[in-house]
């Protein structure tokens, strides 16, 4: 299966994934969660990754990232980031690598900041470790940083749980920039937050692409924000990508019955009311087949077996 | 603050639920211990001690509210009355010559067992299935179970009696005067290893387990996954973020631990006859020294109630989110 | 001490794991995870199940049922009274007196196997009576909520505070001897750390909608109390009753050795109390000694044993990880089962 490199910005993609799978051993047997799931990310290019809850997206995040931990495990295929391998990378490699390269936000913002340490510490934290800056210099940047995505600097001083749920998801992405990475993943940043911070926080993120110019691999189901959001996406079912194209052209037209149900379960921001439409009960896809191209740079799985939407 | 207000009004209660205690037990037990007690030592008291042990004891006719507010003042005033195995001595001045010893090796023993204990904890948890994580818990649960007195006296017999290479009993010899003297403190130290090895050898384990299972469910919180993303140092995951969070339950059972330091010593002063409020409060039983026996357990509540509201403080220290209400 | 501490210890890994408890993970397989509500019945067979096949569970449970059978068959292997001058003085173990005889001339054999009886008895009384305080109170609390809650925890609280060995001590100089007051005492001094636990868990059991559910439909408390919030504690109640037990075998054990027990019974505690009074030790009479501190310790070595296996089964967390390709994972991470899966 390939896909050629049909990038927004450059031709030379920043991440390459190439048949990756990912499995969850068991004690008597093990489920495939991503299965040969392959795309690639250009220089400066926002790609989408959609799908329902449980679909694998999320685990391809942590997978790029190699957070993944027992029972969950690399089954095989390859990651390669700029280059370089990322599966093949030794401990230090690895530790330079997260956040340098590769930074992530993750989906509660609450949960994935320490409540015991100050916002400041935790910024100052990245870059001591990574930058060698001292205790001063390092505050005084993450002054900077804060005041990058509209926040107060005198909040430094304070707990995570001092700051409303938009603050903290806004300091998180803060954080993610820290050390101008090439490559943003941002593992559903709004889930948790009502409609209003959603679009604030879209904004941001946005607002920071266009300034410090990273890639970005956006993971939601929401399809709306992606379309809005997305150079590209990929529309992920079972473990496997089922279609991949612009972001507008699926929009467009989407080929795949999933992509198809998808669409329908969102109502549109802009437009006329329509009836929602979801996938019908019980209708599930299996052997979902390698993906072909329809038109240059649309790829479908084609041929999908469907059961129980038929009489 | 309302936080340590709270805790303040909560410890105030539980201290007078122990002086209350102390007032109704001898008054109300079946059996009548007072008229027993009385029977047993009549002949060796003194008139006067007679009868400020009839007030004590509420073997007098007044009306039992009238006693009780006595009672309560003379508690909260320190007038605890005057030993009887100990005549004329204050019970007072009974403890005082005795907290020392109990704070010394109570304290001593908590704080060893509980920095090993944490520690070896966050160990075997940052390292599952590896050697700390497989063979210690199993070995520490088994040392455990020996009734504490037991080991004890086996390790007396052991490294005491048969190879002699501590004393077997006292705080220190009798033959060294009490002074800060080099040759004193080293004497007393002596005399410590022992008793102090013995709680920390039980102890040890449960510290270490509490602590371990602690830092494992905190090892699945997001903010682990986090700050390995971030791609920090592992040293500073585990301590900074996961044992930071993970040792706060572990402040509570410290500030529990303290308590039952200061009155479960009681064996270990018992065997090794180290000159503590335990071992004083059992000669009290035993020699029927009903005052001191009082005074002895409200000292040791009292020290029990402190000692958990200092741990109440540095808990908001310790934790950003208790402050915020 | 020992059992003091121990039991804090316990406590705190059982608060731990409440604090977890109430959605385990379960891996993507199934595994152990047991969504409280989805059944009330199935936690119990799950739990029974885990154990059943847990090693550490079953190594615990024959060493327990040896002691068990021990205790119960004491007449029939020593119809005499085992206090009874048989021998020597201190004889050394020999093929008359296999464990020797005491100061006085006692078989120590005899005397340990019918000690079984009342230190077993004692421990398990104190163990069940401790633990169904507990529940009583943690659900009342946890049901009532409010008013009610407020004052059971501000009591269990300040029982959990008061120094359990010295008002252990003191109540036991007030009361009469005997065998009914160490008990009663043990129960007093031991109720508040097993409600304290079970309050915690039974109260995020008790938040949970198939509670609310129940209420709404108009169930009788007690019904909700005992027949939906009570089966989805199993483990913790079951993990409190052991430690509750351990307590109470160790408790008396210490009591009696202070000689604050009935002296007059048989049992392992007065057993190493006659041995200290006796001197055994100082006159290297180890046999004495021995038999009676180590049976003690095996019977609660042999509940922790069951404890820790309730704790693995039910958290899967605690598990043994199973090595898998250096390649896939960070060495040394815990396992995280279920989290990551969910996209």
């Amino acid at each position: 299966m390939t896909i050629s490199q049909t990038s927004f910005g450059s031709h030379e993609p920043v991440l390459e994934i190439k048949d990756l799978t990912v499995k969850y051993r068991g004690d008597t047997r093990s489920t495939t969660a991503v299965d040969h799931v392959s795309f690639s990310i250009g220089t400066g290019e926002i790609f989408g990754l959609a799908g329902e809850s449980g679909c694998g997206k999320s685990t391809i995040a942590n997978a790029i990232m190699r957070l993944l931990r027992d029972p969950a495990e690399i089954a095989g295929g390859s990651i390669r980031f700029g280059g370089k391998d990322v599966l093949a990378m030794g401990t230090e490699e690895l530790r330079r690598f997260r956040w340098q390269d590769v930074a992530m936000v993750f989906q509660s913002a609450m949960n994935s900041l320490n409540p015991v340490m100050t916002i400041g510490d935790q910024i100052v934290d990245i870059y001591t470790t990574h930058a060698g800056y001292t205790r001063k210099e390092s505050l005084r940047r993450a002054a900077e940083l804060l005041e990058l995505v509209r926040i107060d600097p005198a909040r430094l001083k304070s707990y995570p749980h001092q700051l409303s749920g938009g603050m903290r998801q806004r300091a998180v992405i803060a954080m993610a920039v820290a050390l101008k990475p090439s490559l943003l993943i941002l593992d559903e940043p709004t889930t948790a937050l009502d409609v209003v911070v959603q679009q604030e926080i879209m904004a941001q993120i946005k607002e920071l692409q266009r300034e410090l110019g990273f890639s970005v691999l956006f993971i939601t189901h929401d399809m709306s924000l992606m379309v809005e959001l997305s150079h590209r996406m990929a529309v992920m079912y079972g473990g496997r990508i089922v279609e991949t194209a612009k972001a507008k052209d699926i929009h467009a037209a989407p080929l795949h019955p999933y992509t198809q149900a998808l669409m329908g379960a969102f109502p549109p921001l802009t437009g006329p009311r329509v009836p929602l439409t979801g996938l019908a009960d019980g209708v599930k896809f299996s052997n979902i087949a390698d993906l072909q191209e329809v038109s240059p740079g649309h790829f479908v799985s084609p041929l999908p077996v469907l059961q129980g939407a038929q009489p | 603050m309302r936080f340590i207000l709270r805790r303040l009004g909560f410890y105030l209660i539980a201290f007078w639920v122990s002086i209350t205690l102390n007032f109704l037990l001898p008054r109300f037990m079946p059996g009548d211990p007072v008229s027993r007690m009385f029977a047993r030592t009549q002949d060796r008291m003194q008139p006067e001690q007679i009868e400020a042990l009839r007030k004590l004891l509420g073997v007098d006719d007044r009306p039992i509210w009238e006693q009780y507010v006595d009672y309560l003042h003379n508690m909260v005033t320190g007038q605890m009355g005057v030993s009887i195995s100990r005549f004329p001595t204050p019970v007072t001045e009974v403890i005082a010559s005795q907290v020392g010893w109990t704070l010394l090796l109570g304290g001593t023993a908590l704080v060893i067992a509980a920095v090993v204990g944490n520690l070896l904890g966050i160990l075997a948890a940052w390292r599952r299935g590896g050697a700390i994580d497989s063979a210690l818990p199993p070995f520490l649960i088994f040392i455990g179970s020996f009734p504490y007195f037991w080991l004890a006296m086996g390790a007396l017999y052991l490294f005491g009696v048969t190879l002699g290479w501590f004393p077997i009993r006292h705080a220190f010899s009798d033959t060294i005067e009490p002074s800060f003297s080099w040759e004193f403190m080293s004497d007393v130290g002596m005399h410590l290893v022992l008793p102090a090895l013995t709680i920390v050898l039980v102890s040890v384990g449960g510290w270490m387990l509490g602590m371990r299972n602690t830092m494992i469910a905190t090892n699945a919180e997001d903010y682990i996954t986090m700050a390995e993303a971030k791609g920090l140092r592992p040293g500073r995951i585990m301590f900074r973020y996961a044992a930071r969070n993970a040792m706060l339950p572990s402040v509570t059972s410290f500030g529990m631990s303290l308590g039952f330091v200061v009155g479960g010593a009681l064996l270990t002063e018992v065997v090794f006859a180290y000159p503590g409020v335990g071992y004083q409060l059992l000669n009290a039983v035993q020699g029927l020294d009903y005052p001191l026996m009082q005074g002895l357990f409200l000292t040791i509540t009292a020290a029990v109630l402190l000692a958990n509201f200092l741990v109440d403080i540095l808990y908001v220290r310790l934790d950003p989110r208790v402050r915020a209400n | 001490m020992t059992t003091s501490i121990a039991t804090t210890a316990s406590t705190v890994s059982g608060e731990t794991f409440a604090g977890g408890a109430g959605t385990p993970p379960g891996t993507p397989d199934g595994g152990a995870g047991l969504p409280p509500g989805a059944s009330v019945r199935r936690p119990n067979r799950s739990l029974l199940h885990g154990l059943l096949t847990n090693k550490k569970a079953m190594t615990g449970a024959a060493m327990l049922f040896f002691f068990i059978a021990l205790a119960l068959l004491a007449p029939v292997l020593y119809p005499d009274n085992p206090s009874k001058i048989t021998g020597m003085a201190s004889q050394e173990p020999d093929a008359e007196f296999w464990l020797g005889t005491t100061a006085k001339g006692q078989d120590v054999l005899a005397l340990t196997i019918h000690g079984a009886r009342s230190s077993l008895l004692v421990g398990l009384t104190v163990g069940f009576a401790s633990t169904f305080i507990g529940i009583l109170v943690g659900l009342a609390a946890a049901y009532f909520g409010k008013f009610i809650d407020e004052a059971l925890s501000l009591t269990t609280n300040v029982f959990l505070l008061l120094p359990g060995l010295p008002l252990l001590v003191i109540l036991a100089a007030f009361l009469p001897p005997g065998l009914g007051t160490v008990i009663l005492v043990l129960v007093v001094t031991g109720w508040a750390g097993s409600a304290r636990v079970l309050r915690s868990q039974a109260l995020s059991i008790r938040s949970k909608d198939f509670v609310a559910a129940a209420v709404v439909t108009g169930e009788r408390p007690l019904r909700i109390m005992f027949r939906e919030i009570l089966p989805n504690m199993a483990s913790i109640v079951m993990g409190t009753l052991l430690a509750c037990i351990i307590y109470g075998i160790g408790a008396q054990a210490g009591l009696e050795f202070l000689g604050l027990g009935d002296v007059s019974t048989v049992s392992w505690g007065n057993n190493l109390y006659w041995a200290g009074n006796e001197g055994a030790l100082l006159t290297g009479s180890w046999w004495v000694f021995i038999p009676s501190g180590l049976c003690i310790a095996l019977v609660a070595f042999s509940l922790s044993l069951i404890n820790y296996a309730v704790d693995e089964v039910t958290n899967p967390r605690l598990r043994k990880i199973r090595k898998s390709k250096p390649a896939s994972k960070p060495a040394g991470k815990p396992a995280k089962p279920g989290k990551r899966a969910s996209a």
